[in-house]
């Protein structure tokens, strides 16, 4: 366990630095001037040479770098070009709307997710589960950007129920902000639920056929013993291997989805980025999208390794 | 073939044949110039001069649907393209030479780390957008998938009978990688390029609606949905009939990669990020 510990620790730290490394060679990436790119085509170029030196873009490579990481260390990622304020401060005011939507996504991933798994694995090979199937494959087929537009003509233009778009703050009006939230966390959803759906589906009628539940069945457990308890509970350990991978996708899929329903978070604050060049804040999202994401992993295996002495580190 | 008598595989293959077809035969198809603007028939709904209706300048959608197939089909096919090689060449070095396993993996890990969406949007952001660009950016989040799945088939390959067969009977490193390793890990690398093929889609569509796919008045079907966004209330078609056309192409491709999967690969899992 210890050592299992130590080696799944320097994995991540190395992982970390990489990563930290890909964001910042996005700037490197800019063919031609970035600073002239930021700037604007029109701007006059004492403006450019402020930009390039308030980014230190006159400097060699080495000496970037250097500057990248060691403001890193001290949480600076640098300043936005367009939102007169830092880079941290900008990602830390829009954290609250995304980390609301993408819960909420969460929790209809997680509960319909599961229920849709279990149910077409426990009815295998009837009407139920070719329907529920059928819908979690048309689920991860279908653009979540797209059946945001759908659901806005739907419940917003045709009937007037709830709000085509904007964010309401808890603060406001909690009912407000629960209308507010309902369709872009059903059109962030649909993805992952078909996901667990199928993962659940599959990895639950692999269980069904283990000697444990034949055992569980033979010594006259009900059905509800049998599924609820021995076999959902050997469900739970590969989905929650795909927590991270749910949590990735809930952030890849909030770019668009708070494009669409103008939600002030971060995947919105990434598309008017990439709009206005301001690069500074498209590192600074990456970096702490997948620092998130790496440290979210690492708190999974090391909570795995808790739960099942076997796992070894190799 | 037994992918033949699977149901499902064969109508994903119809789907993704008539997508295909689409693509190839976009000018006999459209009935229009997709990129002539007509004002006079801007918003007009579907009638039988625009059988799917008219967007806010009077292009045809259809015909900007068809054409728009060609741009999203091919910038997938290249993506495709692209990942099978780099993927399987990372895969099989990582899994074949021990001493590249560990650092080749971490830099996976760290690209893997990155949703994918937002990688990719950052990528077109520093590059620029255009199609070639799209391709790079999605190439830069499927190669590492598609090199750990390829890893994984070749540290079983590797330890089978004829490898060490064949090693014994002094094959070199070259030879025993694309002779025997190669040919037997194609299976896995083979459904996963077909759900890679789904993602690219998907994700290209996503691009091009964010403003970093090709630049208009190309017509791509994400481009054409965020064109249409702006005008739900008036001219719902817009948006609706591109959004269609991704949708069966990517379900006829989920559906023909869960088929070769039951085929080829019956132990592989449905986990992709």
């Amino acid at each position: 366990m210890g050592r299992y510990l130590a080696g799944r620790l320097i994995s991540t730290l190395v992982v970390l630095i990489l990563v930290s490394f890909i964001s910042f060679c996005i700037m490197q990436m800019v063919p031609g001037d970035p600073a002239q790119i930021m700037a604007g085509a029109a701007a006059p170029p004492d403006e450019v040479q402020r930009i390039r030196e308030q980014f230190g873009l006159d400097q060699p490579f080495h000496v970037q770098m250097l500057r990248w990481y060691g403001g890193m260390l001290r949480g600076d990622l640098g300043t936005s070009i367009t939102l007169s304020r830092s880079v941290v401060a900008a990602i830390v005011e829009r954290l609250p709307s995304t980390v609301a939507l993408a819960g909420f996504a969460f929790v209809l991933t997680l509960v319909f997710g599961l229920v849709a798994g279990v149910g077409a694995a426990l009815k295998q090979d009837s009407w139920v589960d070719h329907t529920i199937m059928t819908l979690a494959v048309v689920g991860v087929s279908v653009p979540s950007f797209w059946i945001g537009l759908i659901m806005i003509i739907g419940f917003a233009v045709m009937v007037d129920w709830l709000p085509a778009g904007g964010y309401v703050t808890i603060a406001e009006s909690p009912s407000g902000w629960f209308r507010s939230l309902i369709l872009p966390s059903i059109a962030l959803a649909l993805l992952q639920m078909g996901l667990l759906a199928r993962i659940t589906r599959a990895t639950m009628i692999e269980v069904l056929r283990q000697d444990f539940v034949r055992t569980a069945q033979a010594k006259g457990l009900s059905r509800w013993m049998v599924v609820g308890k021995h076999a959902f509970m050997n469900v739970m350990v590969p989905v929650v291997t795909v927590i991270g991978i749910v949590f990735s996708l809930l952030l890849s899929g909030s770019v668009v989805i708070e494009t669409v329903f103008s939600i002030p978070g971060l995947g919105r604050l990434m598309a008017t980025s990439i709009v206005t060049r301001d690069y500074p804040v498209i590192q600074g999202a990456l970096l702490i999208t997948a620092a998130m994401f790496v440290l979210i992993n690492l708190a999974v295996d090391v909570l795995y390794a808790y739960l099942d002495p076997r796992i070894h580190y190799d | 073939m037994r992918i033949a008598r699977h149901r499902m595989a064969m109508i994903g293959l119809v789907f993704c044949i008539a997508a295909l077809l689409m693509a190839l035969f976009a000018d006999v198809l459209a009935t229009h110039h997709p990129e002539r603007t007509r004002l006079r028939d801007a918003f007009k709904g579907p009638s039988a001069e625009h059988v799917l209706g008219a967007d806010h300048l009077g292009r045809d959608i259809w015909s900007r649907v068809v054409y728009g197939s060609r741009v999203s089909i091919g910038i997938g096919v290249a993506t495709v393209v692209l990942t099978g090689l780099i993927g399987a060449a990372f895969g099989l070095l990582s899994g074949y030479f021990r001493n590249l396993d560990d650092p080749l993996m971490r830099i996976m890990d760290a690209l893997m780390a990155f949703p994918g969406v937002m990688l990719a949007v950052a990528i077109t952001a520093a590059l620029g957008p255009s199609a070639v660009n799209v391709v790079i950016a999605l190439t830069a989040v499927y190669v590492p998938r598609t090199a750990r799945i390829t890893r994984a088939s070749v540290l079983v390959v590797r330890e089978m009978d004829y490898v060490q067969a064949a090693r014994a009977l002094g094959a070199g490193h070259a030879r025993i990688i694309l002779r025997h390793i190669l040919p037997n890990s194609l299976g896995p690398l083979v459904v996963q390029l077909t759900f890679v093929f789904a993602y690219a889609v998907l994700s290209e569509a996503a691009l091009s609606f964010l403003g970093m796919g090709p630049p208009p008045p190309t017509p791509t079907w994400g481009n054409i949905i965020s064109d249409g966004r702006d005008y739900l209330r008036e001219a719902a078609w817009i948006c609706l009939y591109p959004g269609l056309a991704i949708s069966v192409t990517v379900l006829g491709l989920n559906l023909l990669g869960d088929g070769l999967r039951d085929v080829l690969d019956p132990r592989m899992k449905v986990t992709q990020g």
